[in-house]
């Protein structure tokens, strides 16, 4: 029974290989199979390094988890570090990092977005701007290690403004600069020039041009940028070690809202602060085994942030995306 | 054009006088030589074969040239009755895109709410008065044949509308701030025949309020809606003339062979 089917197939080969019409058919049908073999040979190679790679992932967010499962709990977000390690908390590490952020924000979005704006909408093309746009790609590739050691010239040693929240937020400001500005230019130039030319034609000025039509259709781009740059400013440690933040602190910043006038205060940026990474980091470096847990419960706060950030992203992109299309 | 007929000597109101115009993309003259007359609540056709400069002339008359680098150019165009010339670099583009207004080949409406695409130019004006730019919005879309179609969803997303309703919205939005001269960029290319025929019913209407400059490729929507057509080939100024003779009694054999299909 078997042996038909296959003497038949041997007939076919005969036949095929005399018309030089079907000779074609037969060796295109042969490419085609090749082909098919190597989209799923090249399927199952990514698919696996996938999988690898998924796998490791899982596996540092889980032993973060199950290590710090002990202390993941509100009294560990309400309590300052304390010698004894089943006391200690993360109050003033999550604020420190919240307060950071909060000035890192400020200064790299209003810094990178008129530096975006400028070189694509004002700029002219020229050695001076070749020379800025240079300076921007290179920046981007300078170790955060480098960012704080010229925080510490310059904002510390030069502006006086001492190991603070405020030379923090700086630092990491500019640290992040060149993610803004990049993305903020990737975003003006997703916009069609035909809207250019229609707001201009109607006798609009090239400010309110930026101000009515660039800004708000990019502006889904240039969160999505801001909050990638915070995702990546909020886990970085050795620029802030640098400038000299401390480990222990057991107090939080001046409240920005005061009950005496004038009611709000920036005293704050002055203060002295920790943030979660270094906090991570001091307790990582004791001896003990259960500071080790604290600093896995941390360390699996910080990946929560992290991922809530990029959650956020992603959400912003996909609304901002409905709105703007064209 | 029975005024021609009937009254030899009146002399028809003037709106833009092109002069001497010379064109450069950097080396290459696009556009050379050109002399015609723009007449006041006439339609005036620009036909001719693609590349030879036709909307080259348009664009710069409202100066959107400027926005790009590597272009050069030459002569006149007078805007009538203040006499300005608006190519010269001392006037601010900006002052002459607020007379002479422009619908482009593409339908290029803002991602925004009708609405605000058709107020758009009265609120860089400083007009601010929501009832006056409710009243304002109402007018340019009845104007452009889109009021019916759009008027129970103005807040909603332009970009949601059809091909042939952007466009007119475009028209609109362009209408909106009375402009002394429209230009319209072959703003029919890209819509189908139904779109096309009403935007053409529209630009017959419209040249009771407003002068028109329109370039197309389309020899029969020249001839249907305009004029005056002004015939141009390689950038030079073949034929200007009023539309019916210049179909009927082509003066240039290169004019006659184009209408009559024999090229281009």
């Amino acid at each position: 029974m078997r042996k038909s089917p296959m003497k038949k197939d041997k007939n076919r080969n005969n036949i095929m290989a005399k018309d030089p019409i079907l000779a074609k058919h037969n060796k295109t049908e042969k490419l085609i199979k090749s082909k098919n073999i190597k989209d799923q040979l090249f399927y199952l190679f990514g698919f696996l390094i996938l999988v690898a790679a998924s796998f490791i992932l899982f596996a540092l967010i889980s032993d973060l988890f199950i290590r710090g499962a002990s202390r993941l709990n509100f009294d560990f977000l309400t309590h300052f570090p304390s010698r004894k390690p089943e006391a200690a908390g993360i109050l003033s590490a999550w604020v420190g990092s919240l307060a950071v952020m909060l000035v890192t924000s400020s200064v790299s979005l209003v810094l990178g977005v008129m530096t975006g704006i400028y070189l694509e909408e004002y700029a002219p093309k020229n050695i001076f701007t070749f020379l800025i746009e240079l300076a921007i790609v290179n920046m981007a590739g300078i170790p955060s290690i480098t960012f704080g050691l010229m925080a510490l010239g310059i904002f510390v040693y030069q502006f006086n403004f001492g190991q603070s929240i405020l030379t923090a937020g700086l630092t990491l400001g500019l640290l992040v600069l060149p993610i803004i500005i990049v993305t903020t230019r990737e975003a003006l130039k997703s916009i069609p020039n035909h809207l250019r030319e229609a707001a201009y034609s109607l006798g609009a000025s090239k400010y309110q041009i930026v101000r009515d039509h660039l800004l708000p259709y990019s502006s889904g781009g240039i969160l999505t940028g801001m909050i990638l740059a915070l995702s990546r400013a909020v886990g970085e440690t050795a620029p802030l070690i640098t400038i000299g933040a401390l480990t222990f602190i057991a107090f939080l910043p001046t409240p920005p809202i005061q009950s005496t006038p004038p009611f709000v205060s920036f005293e704050w940026l002055w203060d002295g602060f920790t943030v979660l990474p270094i906090q991570m980091f001091n307790w990582v470096s004791r001896p003990q085994e259960e500071f080790h847990i604290n600093a896995a419960a941390t360390g699996a706060i910080l990946l929560m942030l992290t991922l809530i950030l990029n959650a956020g992203a992603i959400w912003l992109r996909y609304k901002f995306r409905k709105r703007y299309h064209w | 054009m029975g005024l021609l007929v009937n009254e030899p000597n009146a002399v028809k109101a003037i709106k833009a006088d092109v002069k001497n115009f010379n064109f450069y993309y950097g080396q290459k003259q696009a556009v050379k030589d050109v002399n015609f007359s723009v007449y006041q609540n006439k339609v005036t056709a620009l036909i001719g074969p693609s590349g030879c400069g036709k909307s080259t002339l348009l664009r710069s008359l409202n100066r959107i040239h400027d926005l790009y680098k590597g272009f050069k150019t030459e002569g006149e165009v007078i805007l009538h009755p203040e006499q300005i010339n608006i190519l010269d670099k001392s006037i601010d583009p900006t002052f002459v895109r607020m007379r002479v207004g422009m619908v482009f080949q593409k339908p290029n409406p803002f991602p925004k709410s009708i609405y605000e695409n058709v107020v758009y130019g009265l609120k860089i004006r400083g007009l601010k008065k929501r009832a006056l730019l409710e009243q304002k919005c109402e007018e340019s879309l009845k104007a452009a044949g889109l009021w019916d179609e759009v008027k129970d969803r103005l807040d909603q997303l332009a970009t949601g509308l059809s091909g042939g309703q952007q466009q007119r919205l475009c028209i609109a939005r362009a209408l909106a701030v009375e402009p002394d001269l429209l230009l319209l960029d072959e703003p029919t290319s890209a819509l189908d025949p139904i779109s096309t025929s009403v935007i053409e019913d529209l630009v017959i209407e419209l040249k009771n309020k407003v002068t028109i400059l329109i370039v197309t490729h389309n020899l029969q929507q020249a001839a249907r809606c305009s004029d005056f057509t002004a015939f141009m080939y390689l950038g030079e100024l073949i034929e200007f003339g009023e539309t019916n003779k210049l179909f009927t009694k082509p003066q240039n054999v290169k004019t006659e062979n184009y209408i009559t299909g024999r090229f281009g």
